[in-house]
């Protein structure tokens, strides 16, 4: 793929951004300024952001319970993602979401989604749109390891399978479903093996690689658009911090040095991106601080979008229950 | 008029909706050669037995600019899709804030009487009718199924369209033409003076075979038909039962939670229908049972004509 340093500096800068937002969203939470559970991507932004960097603005993705990074990565604005965890009618969905069903169909994000393995039909249906309509549009499914153990993933490989659909399997194996650890709920854990079994290609990708996750998926939105069917990516990460948090985040029993493995700059995604980045002369120190306070400089000004937004008013429980 | 089955109705409102619009898709998990040869098989598609998927497929395609029609084929089966239903389809549109229309429309016979056993004679439209955000419709004739089809494929939200096993064969007058009939908008389909019976599919024809017999001594029936079920036309039912003072509700699901139940909650909490009542409410439904196999066990499970005279002659 081309190396266009104005790209991959974006890239960067949604990497960091979707960090920050979720780093910024457990303390808003702590605070109890928003509501109800948070599910943070921290550790993950490679695989959003080097997929949706494959793709083209018009299209789709289906996310997950996990899903502010995969809303950044499409391009969604970040006011109104933050007036959404605020409960504001400015939000996305005008408060009626929250973290966990925060979508923009108007840039191809078919919505976040509360139930593991709830939205893989949905990028499906997504795939026959953009095949029936013959424009060379593809859809992308993300989804975690736990997703793996539901029929509809099964369903899905299967159906897109056959009908040969413009779509791209995103498996973001952090290591745990919820409070479980992938390999003490599966016999198999190399995700990819599934591919083979429904006649498609499985990739496995380290999933902490922005570039290689963009190249997978490149390849697989090229076998995509000419028509040969869907591609299985098995992206391997790690989930830095909790499943979820309400009030405050359940306690993490994961061993110390596990998680200090995980969290050098040898892994974080974010990290070795800057790294490469400066060993090819794209990024210097310079830059690259302007950049981070560019990202503080947009969550704060999120923040106080947010905050002025007011919320909705109850006589309007009932709007938007049923279009005309 | 011409008269044609409520299954060869069906059939025109499918063919006449996707020579309309060409956004117009169909799934079953069975071949539909008919809508095949007409539309070709990128419109027309059979698909794998996975139900989770193709009623999901259908939601995601219609939040992608289609109109699908998923025919689940009995409503047995979209059990195995409950989360896309349930989870997906009901709470789309709201919980996004309204920022997309889901038109999609899941097709599934429904009920009993024809020896299927428990699995397979299920009248569950109550269970849907809970879930705030889908539409259903129930028709009981060819010609309001073909107009109920109609409109059901034309709007924007999800709708769950019942078609009742035992009126697949039945004939009646459809008109020719862009035969449309809203949803939500019930039908006096006989109107009488001393009691409202409300039907519900196979049963709108039990209570109007009821109404001939009884209007031999002189009994006047109104049977009134609902024809959806969300929305329900409350004002139409209200009305009828202001006018009889007296009012039965038949239904072959279980009393339960039923359509049954919600109808009377509607008429007995409006307080000018409420006391317009001249006897106590009745409801006729299924016993409380799965339903069973032998044909003795089944008819007692399920409503029948001496069931329902009898409490017609109780409200009386």
């Amino acid at each position: 793929m081309a190396q266009d340093k104005a790209d991959l500096v974006e890239m960067l800068r949604k990497m960091i951004l979707i960090r920050e937002f979720d780093l910024l969203a457990i303390e808003l939470r702590k605070a109890k300024r928003i509501y109800g559970a948070l599910h943070p991507y921290v550790g993950e932004e490679a695989i959003a952001v080097g997929v949706c960097a494959a793709l083209r603005p018009t299209d789709r993705i289906t996310s997950t319970h996990r899903g502010h990074g995969h809303c950044i990565a499409k391009g969604a604005d970040i006011n109104r993602m933050m007036a959404e965890l605020f409960g504001r009618v400015d939000g996305y969905c005008k408060g009626k979401g929250g973290s966990m069903h925060i979508a923009d169909f108007a840039i191809g994000m078919l919505g976040a989604n509360g139930i593991v393995a709830g939205g893989m039909p949905i990028a499906c249906g997504a795939a026959l749109a953009a095949q029936l309509e013959d424009r060379g549009g593809v859809a992308a499914c993300f989804f975690g390891d736990g997703a793996t153990g539901e029929g509809e993933f099964h369903e899905t490989l299967n159906i897109s399978s056959i009908w040969k659909l413009p779509l791209i399997f995103v498996c973001e194996n952090n290591r745990y479903g919820a409070g479980n650890a992938v390999e003490s709920v599966r016999r198999v854990t190399d995700i990819e093996q599934h591919a083979p079994a429904y006649g498609i290609p499985g990739v496995a990708v380290d999933g902490n690689d922005v570039l290689a996750i963009r190249d997978a998926t490149a390849q697989a939105v090229e076998r995509a658009r000419c028509g040969d069917g869907p591609t299985l990516l098995h992206c391997k990460t790690f989930r830095w911090l909790f499943h979820a948090m309400r009030d405050a985040p359940q306690p993490d029993m994961r061993s110390a040095d596990l998680l200090a493995e995980w969290r050098g700059r040898e892994r974080d995604p974010i990290a070795r991106f800057e790294d490469w980045l400066g060993s090819q002369s794209l990024l210097g120190p310079g830059e690259l601080k302007t950049l981070r306070d560019r990202v503080k400089r947009d969550l704060d000004a999120a923040v106080e979008f947010a905050e002025k937004s007011p919320h909705p008013d109850p006589n309007d429980l009932l709007v938007d229950m049923f279009a005309e | 008029m011409r008269e044609i089955t409520v299954t060869q109705a069906l059939e025109e409102a499918m063919i006449e909706e996707m020579e309309r619009d060409e956004r117009v898709i169909a799934f079953a998990t069975v071949r539909a050669p008919a809508l095949e040869n007409k539309f070709g098989d990128r419109r027309v598609r059979f698909t794998p037995i996975s139900e989770a998927a193709f009623t999901g497929i259908g939601l995601g395609a219609a939040g992608s600019g289609f109109r699908p029609v998923v025919n689940w084929g009995m409503v047995t089966f979209s059990f195995v899709a409950m989360d896309q239903i349930v989870n997906q389809a009901s709470k789309i549109r709201y919980m996004f804030g309204g920022q997309a229309d889901f038109p999609v429309t899941f097709r599934c016979t429904t009920g009993g009487g024809i020896q299927l056993a428990a699995q397979h004679s299920q009248s569950p439209y109550s269970m849907f009718m809970h879930l705030a955000g889908l539409k259903i419709v129930l028709p009981s004739t060819p010609a309001d199924a073909k107009g109920l089809l109609k409109s059901s494929i034309r709007d924007n939200n999800p709708v769950v369209f019942f078609e009742c096993s035992r009126l697949a064969g039945v004939t009646g007058p459809v008109p020719d033409g862009d035969h449309i009939v809203p949803i939500g908008v019930a039908d006096v389909k006989r109107p009488g003076r001393d009691v409202t019976v409300v039907g519900l599919a196979y049963y709108v024809h039990e209570a109007l075979a009821i109404a001939d017999t009884l209007a031999k001594e002189g009994i006047s029936i109104e049977v009134l038909d609902p024809r959806t079920l969300v929305p329900m036309d409350a004002p139409a039912i209200r009305a009828s039962v202001r006018r009889t003072g007296r009012l039965v509700v038949v239904d072959e699901a279980p009393a339960t939670c039923s359509a049954a139940s919600e109808i009377i909650a509607l008429v007995t909490e409006d307080p000018e229908t409420f006391r317009a009542l001249r006897s106590p409410v009745q409801r006729v439904c299924a016993a409380p049972v799965p339903v069973p196999y032998t044909p003795t066990l089944e008819q007692a499970a399920l409503p029948d004509r001496a069931r329902i005279e009898a409490a017609i002659r109780r409200v009386l």
